[in-house]
This record gives structure tokens, sequence and C-alpha cells, in this order.
């Protein structure tokens, strides 16, 4: 059965350093949530909490509604992938894998059997009694996902597991991973870097930075809506421009860009004041008559679309992106051009807290 | 909160390891310092006994010449093994692997088997001597004394600069002495100026291992120093003199001897903590082809410097078969010798090689465990014990002998005189080997691959067993070889500690030399080279050259 896990006001300290500052998160059951930021952010560090490796130096875990703080790491019957595979170098692959099998005292015949469907899952069958020595980079990888697996966790927990492989490689593990966990339905905690990889393999992230969690949200939403800057920043390419915000009316709000441009656009509150607006690269578009103007410094020919790059009068750069199949020809560097906004699209954030304003 | 088995299971292994220390290597050295301020029949605290050392001149001369023979010991091995580590490294001499395997075998010989040998050859009984002065009428000069030890040192030490030096010589990047090339210098100005000093840290590390074993070596100069008392010999004499020893003045000269070679050890700890450049050799340096006599040039000295260093091995096993009665050497080929031994040596083999069995199973099961927590549990009690495991090296066997003496020649604890007090010598001298190597293995190893275990529901203690053991055992097997090897060589803690009955093969070697049984002592000595050689060869046949013996 999968669990939900629920975390409240985990903290986790090193010494002075405050790893995890009073983090809250609910995962439900069945769901691929992954945990997503820079390096030192605290998402290992939480992983490390749920798998039991880590003291939990404040708040509480949950699996459904049982509290695991105290439980030991080897009895939260959790299955873990590490980022360099940790794979028991002594053993065979088809060992390895039945290592946590042998350890529940299963039945042999039994272990056979479920250690042969493990590894037929994740395509390996024929390296049953090789030893890991012997084994590529990929093929580890396999080996560690159908051991965490295999003993049916409630929980399934991976620790930047694609970290490791060429890019090709990454990219068919981690379609791999997403029909291997679909068909389980194995609650999933997966931890990473990267917000390709993030945005492709969740249910849902959680963007966290310093110990603390900015956004909690659907792939989808968290690109198309982040919450603050950071998530905006962080989650693909964001072009961040300074505004004033005249918002009393919230309806009916007027957003004043630097060189005159003037945009429309609906607040959740009234505000009036600065504010900053994120538009992402295919938010902004090129634009005859008017618009904030500007000189293309650099058009880098992409395939389908084209990436541009854009000087504007105070210094600003701000990039742009075309498709291909909307225009006829790459505009040369050194053109001059004006630039406007997707304005139902972009968002607005306060210019103190950075949070978003907009609806 | 902590786990809670956890805690247990590592909480009682702690206290366990700490017991015993705390039993035999702090509460006896602390013994040893408190006596050094007391003297026999005259109540309370004192420093009589370091005033009588620094204003006798009997007494702080045998420091000056323990410090001047170390000093050049350090010299000369540098002098004699870094061009070694230089030649073997760079250039293609012919069989350089078996050489490499010649030099770590005059290392490990049993150190007093140096001396005995040199004595065979240029000794005053020796065959060299007696055929010079019988044939050719030339009366060679005296091999005793200072010359001798140095001479001796030398040979038998400057395989720890080798060592060192040309392990730091393999991992230098080619790329380095590329860049130093690519900007202008040539091979020697190459040479001087960035390999050798990037290189100096290892040469160094390589001198002080030989400064301390040089100050600390007691077989040696008590052989062929004869008249020449160093440090060591003046601490035996002191305990051991036949009209009342004095422990307490003993004791003293014992602090001394550990605050000098623990004076070295900081001064190179601090200046290696200044100037370690780490580093990762992702291109090894290229062998030089030489050809003709240029190789051939070069090869000599280096077989000449190894068949020296390796010379004693082979005149102990060969003189061992001459016959031989109480005036010497004779002409002709016998097994008396061996017959002797056996007869009314037969105790001292099976003392050494069950004092040492029983110490290994002992060093393997806590040397397994120290190096666990060394490695992986942080914390101050790991760093305690990382500086307490490295002690015994620090101190002198004789030193460490008279510590455990006295420690445990009163009640509660009486245990002078046992074997199971030889045996604790063993443990406590020798278990650093053991716990270095397996955890130098341990490091390499990722933590994760235990944390998957336990993920998998494996208990953390049975985890220690089924994997970390598992992983860890190529790295404790061979300390374990090298702890072994020391352990059947040991003299200087045994000739303090033994009594009729615990004597072992060093310690008769020891005394039939002193008795000019010199037959007896060529066949005892032979079988501990022969046992050596082969836990050797065992040795390196475990590590792959993963693990290295110094």
């Amino acid at each position: 059965m999968s669990h939900a896990v629920v975390v409240k006001g985990a903290v986790k300290k090193f010494g002075n350093f405050v790893a995890l500052n009073g983090v809250n998160l609910e995962i439900k059951p069945g769901e691929f949530f992954t945990l997503l930021g820079p390096s030192g952010c605290g998402k290992t560090t939480l992983l490390r909490m749920i798998a039991g490796f880590n003291e939990v130096d404040g708040g509480e875990i949950y699996f459904d509604e049982t509290l695991i703080n105290h439980v030991e790491a080897h009895k939260r019957d959790i299955g873990m992938v590490f980022q360099n595979y940790a794979i028991f170098p002594h053993l065979t692959v088809a060992e390895n894998v039945a290592y946590g099998l042998k350890a529940k005292k299963e039945p042999k015949h039994e272990i056979e059997k479920r250690v042969d469907e493990a590894l037929e899952l994740v395509q390996i069958k024929q390296l049953k009694n090789r030893r890991p020595n012997q084994l590529s980079g990929g093929q580890q990888q396999r080996v560690a996902l159908a051991r965490a697996f295999v003993i049916e966790p409630s929980v399934l927990l991976m620790d930047e597991p694609l970290s490791n492989l060429d890019a090709k490689l990454r990219v068919q593990m981690r379609t791999i991973i997403k029909k291997l966990q679909r068909r389980l339905g194995i609650t999933t905690i997966y931890v990473t870097h990267d917000q390709e990889e993030a945005l492709a393999i969740s249910d849902r992230i959680a963007v966290m930075k310093e110990g603390n969690i900015m956004q909690v949200g659907s792939p989808d939403h968290i690109y198309k809506k982040p919450e603050n800057t950071f998530v905006a920043g962080f989650i693909g390419v964001s072009n961040f421009i300074e505004c004033v915000v005249r918002g009393a009316d919230p309806d009916q709000a007027e957003l004043e860009i630097k060189g005159g441009e003037i945009l429309k656009t609906k607040l959740r509150v009234p505000y009036t004041g600065n504010g900053v607006i994120s538009a992402r690269p295919e938010q902004l578009f090129f634009d005859e008559s008017q618009g904030i103007p500007g000189t293309i410094t650099l058009s880098t020919f992409l395939g389908d679309f084209i990436e541009y790059e854009i000087e504007l009068a105070d210094g600003r750069i701000l990039q742009l992106n075309e498709y291909t199949k909307d225009t006829h020809a790459v505009r040369p560097d050194g053109q001059t051009v004006k630039v406007k906004f997707d304005t139902g699209a972009v968002s607005v954030y306060h210019a103190d807290t950075m949070e978003v304003i907009s609806c | 909160m902590l786990n809670k088995r956890k805690l247990d299971f590592w909480f009682w292994i702690k206290a366990l390891v700490i017991c015993f220390m705390l039993v035999f290597l702090i509460y006896p050295f602390c013994t040893l310092i408190t006596r050094s301020f007391f003297q026999a029949k005259v109540p309370g605290f004192t420093l009589a006994n370091y005033v009588r050392f620094f204003t006798k001149k009997y007494y702080y001369s045998a420091l000056g010449r323990s410090l001047q023979v170390s000093i050049i010991t350090t010299c000369t091995t540098m002098i004699v093994g870094v061009p070694m580590a230089y030649i073997l490294t760079r250039y293609n001499v012919w069989g350089k692997k078996l050489i490499h395997i010649f030099i770590i075998m005059s290392l490990m010989s049993p150190p007093f088997i140096g001396a005995y040998s040199w004595i065979t050859l240029f000794g005053r009984a020796g065959l060299v001597t007696k055929y010079f002065e019988n044939n050719l009428g030339i009366l060679l000069p005296s091999i005793y004394g200072k010359l001798g030890i140095i001479l001796v040192f030398t040979f038998k030490l400057f395989p720890y600069v080798y060592l060192y030096t040309s392990g730091a010589m393999g991992s230098i990047d080619t790329s380095l002495e590329e860049a130093a090339e690519n900007l202008g210098s040539n091979r020697r100005r190459r040479l001087f100026t960035v390999t050798i000093p990037v290189i100096i840290p290892s040469i160094l590390a390589g001198a002080v291992m030989v400064f301390m074993t040089s100050l600390a070596d007691f077989g040696t100069p008590m052989l062929i120093g004869e008249g020449y008392m160093v440090l060591p010999v003046l601490v035996y004499n002191e305990y051991m003199s036949e009209i009342g020893g004095n422990a307490h003045l003993a004791s003293a000269l014992s602090v001394i001897v550990v605050l000098c070679s623990m004076m070295v050890l900081l001064v190179q700890k601090y200046y290696v903590s200044r100037k370690n450049y780490v580093m990762t050799a992702m291109r090894p340096p290229q062998e030089i082809q030489l050809r003709g006599w240029k190789r051939i040039i070069t090869s000599l000295p280096v077989y000449l410097v190894t068949l020296i260093g390796i010379l004693p091995q082979i005149v102990v096993v060969v003189s061992s078969f001459v016959k031989c009665d109480f005036t010497g050497f004779q002409k002709g080929f016998s097994l008396d010798s061996y017959r002797t031994i056996f007869n009314r040596l037969a105790t001292n083999i099976r003392n050494t090689f069950t004092f040492s069995s029983v110490a290994i199973v002992f060093i393997v099961i806590i040397g397994m465990l120290i190096s666990y927590i060394v490695v992986r549990h942080k914390g101050w009690f790991a760093q305690v014990m990382d500086l307490l495991i490295m002690f015994p090296f620090v101190i002198p066997g004789a030193v460490l002998g008279i510590s455990l003496i006295v420690a445990f020649n009163k009640k509660p604890l009486i245990l002078t005189g046992t074997a199971f007090i030889m045996i604790i010598a063993f443990i406590v001298r020798k278990l650093p080997y053991t716990v270095r190597s397996g955890s130098a293995f341990l490091h390499q190893m990722d933590p994760s691959v235990e944390e998957a275990s336990i993920n998998l529901g494996v208990s953390p203690m049975k985890t220690f067993f089924k994997v970390t053991a598992r992983l860890m055992a190529p790295g404790i097997l061979s300390g374990a070889i090298l702890s072994w090897i020391t352990c059947i060589n040991e003299l200087s803690s045994s000739v303090m500690l033994y009594s009729g009955k615990t004597s072992t093969i060093s310690v008769a070697i020891y005394t039939e030399v002193v008795r000019n049984s010199y037959g007896t002592a060529a066949a005892l000595a032979s079988i501990l080279t022969v046992s050596t050689v082969i836990s050797l060869l065992v040795f390196l046949k475990v590590s792959k050259g993963k693990v290295s013996v110094v």
C-alpha cells in the first residue's frame, strides 16, 4: 500500500547552519513528487530525514497517520535510489536485488520470482549474474531501481538518480522511471536540481531555496504561474523588468514600464508602488508600430525557434524567442526592434517581497 | 533523538574500545609519567630524575648520541632513497617490480637481523674480516659503534624514504612537468623547481619515519653499537641493570624519548599541513626509455643498493646452514643449528607464533571496529580515537614495555611475566597498521552503500557485518598481515616483558648473539626471515598494490 507522506514544520540544523527551516508538505498516496532546488537548498536533507538517515531536529514526519520521527531507518519500509547507485560491489545483480527480500525473510522461490520480474521491468534480466564492476552507469542505475522497488515499499525515495548519466541516457531513464512509477503506483519522492527533469517527470513539484519551500504545484502551474521571482527565475528562463504599478482598482491596474510603455492587467489585491514584471522569452514578441525600443545583439537559430538577445536603451538585456514556423527569416544582429508583452500571460511581483501580485 | 539500536550497538563497542585503550595504553603511560616524578625510598614529588639526566654526562650524552645517529641516518637514507625512487619511477630499469619487492622486504625484515648479519660478515669473528685477515693480511676497520649503527640503519630504513617518494612521484600529473617544460625549463631545472618541491612533503614524511624508527630502535645499537650507548639502550640498561634497576630513572628516560619523537612528528605535521599538495594523476609520468650502456649505468647503482638492502636476509639464511661451534663459523655445511634450536628453543618458536596469532585475532576485530568508528563516526570520540591509535607509533617498544611493567607489576592486576602481557604489547603496538589500512579502504567506500542496506530493512549492526565488514576485508587483511609481520619480529617490547616461559624467537636471537652462539641465532633468524618473506608475498597478493606498507 502506498502511503501519504506528511511533513509538518521540519527543521534541520547542522551546527549553526539551518538546512531546513520549518518545511510543510503533504504528498498524496501514489503521487510522483519532486523536491527541486539549487544545491544547498535542503532538498537532499529533507529526503534523508524521510529515509531516516538524518535526525529530525524539529517538526514531525508522518506516513499516513503514523508518526515516523523515531522509527529506525531499517524499519520504515522505504525504497531508496542513491545518487551514486550504492550497488553492493560484492554481490551479483540478482543478489543485489534480492538483498531486501532476504532481509524480509521471504521464501526462496518467491524471492527468485520477484527478482526476475523486477529485472524484467527494468530490462536487464540478461545481466542477472553479472558483477557490478561489469556494468555501465545506466545498467547500475537500473539495478538500483529494481533493488528499491522490488521490496514493494510504501514510499520510494530517489536522490538525484540520473545526475551521473550522460544526457541521452538521462532522458531515456527518466521515461522508464516515470512509466514504472505509474504502473506500480508507489508514492515517490524525487530530488533533483535539474528543472527540466523535474518538469518532465513529476506530478507535483516543490521548489526549495535555502531551507524553505518557495512554491508547490504541478509542473504546468509552476512554469506558468510562478509565485515569486525566485521560482520564475529558477524554472525556465524569465525576463525581469522593473515597473510602477498603479492598481487602486485591482481589476483595472496599470503597469508603467520605464521607457513609456503602459500595460493593463488584473491584480489579486489593490496595490500601488514599485513592481517587477516577469515574462518568459516566448511571452515577448516583436511589434512594428509600438513597444519598448531595443537592438538585437545576438540571434541564435536553434531549429524550432530562434533566440534573440535584445539590449534596451538603458543597457538591460531581454531574451525573446520566436518560433521558426511563425516567421520568415532570422533577424540580423544590430537591427533595431520594438518589443511587446503578452499582457495576459506575464506575472507581476511586489518589488520588496518578490511575491506575486498579479492574478 | 538518536536511532536507539544504533546507539546501543556502537555505544557498547565504543565503550569497550575506550576501556581497552584506557587500561592498556593510557593508564600504563600515565603511570610511567607519574613514576618519573618520584624516587624509590624518597617520599613526595621530585624532579630529581630529570635533574640527574640533564646534569650527568653519562645520561645526557646518550640523548646527544641518539639524536646524532638519528639525524645522520635521516640524511643518509634520503641520499639513498630519493635517487632510488627517482630512477625506479622514471627509467626503464630491468626487473623494477622485483626490485620494489626486495626493497619492501628489506624494510619488513626483523630490524636486528641487519645488525646481526653485518656482524656475521664484518664483525670481529666475521666471515669477511677473517678472510681478509687470514688470506690477505689486512685488518678491516671495526664495524662496531656509531659507524655500524648508521650503516645498518641506512640500508634498513632507506625504504621508508623510497616508498613515500616513489608514491608521490607516481602521482605527479605529467602535465605539471610539461607545463614547466612549456614555460622554458630544461629537464634539470624542472626537476629542481617543480618535481622535487612538489614531492618534498612526501620525502619529509618518509624522513620522519626514519628518524622516529632509528631513535626508537633498540636491537641494532644493542648488538652492533657495543659501547656506543644510545637512549633506548640506556633505558634498557637502567631498568635491567643487575645491581638494582632504577624504574624511576628509566621512566624519566622513557618520557624524554617519547617527547623527542613527538616533537619531530609535530614539526612534520605542521609543515605538511601548510604544504600539502593534493594531487591525483590523470596521466602519471611516462617512463623514460634508456638504451644500451646508459640503461646499464642507470640500473647498476639501483641493483647495488637493493643487494646491500637484502644482504642481511641472504647472509642469515646461508649462515644458518654453516657448520658452527662456540668459536664461530667453520668450514662446511650442516643442519646442526636447526637441530639445536628445535631441541633447546622450541618453546620460543611456539611462543612467537601463538602469541602473534592470538594478537592478530584481536587486532583484526578491534582494528576493524576502530577504523569504522574513526572514518564513519565524526565527532570528538572519533578524533580522540584517531589520535590514540597512532600514539603507539611514537612510543618506542622498550618504553611501552616499561610502561606495561610499571603499571601491571602490582595489585590489583599483576600481569608481568605472563603470556598475556606479551600479547597485549603486540596488540597495542601493531594495531595501527591494521587500522590505517582498514580506514584507508573505508575512506574510498561510499557511505550510501551501507545506507542502501539499512534502507532495505537490515539493521545497522547486521549491515556492518553483512556489507561493511565484507567490503573492508581486503584492507583489514592487508593491514593484518603487516601487523603479523611486525608481531613475529617484535623485539624491543618483548625484551623488556619476557620471562623464561614466554620468551620469543626475537628475544632468543638477541640472547644467542650476546652469547656468541651465532649458528643458532642464524637458524632462528632464518625462520623469522622466511616467515616474513612468505607473509609479505601473501600481503602483496592480497593488497594488489592498493595498501602501502608504510
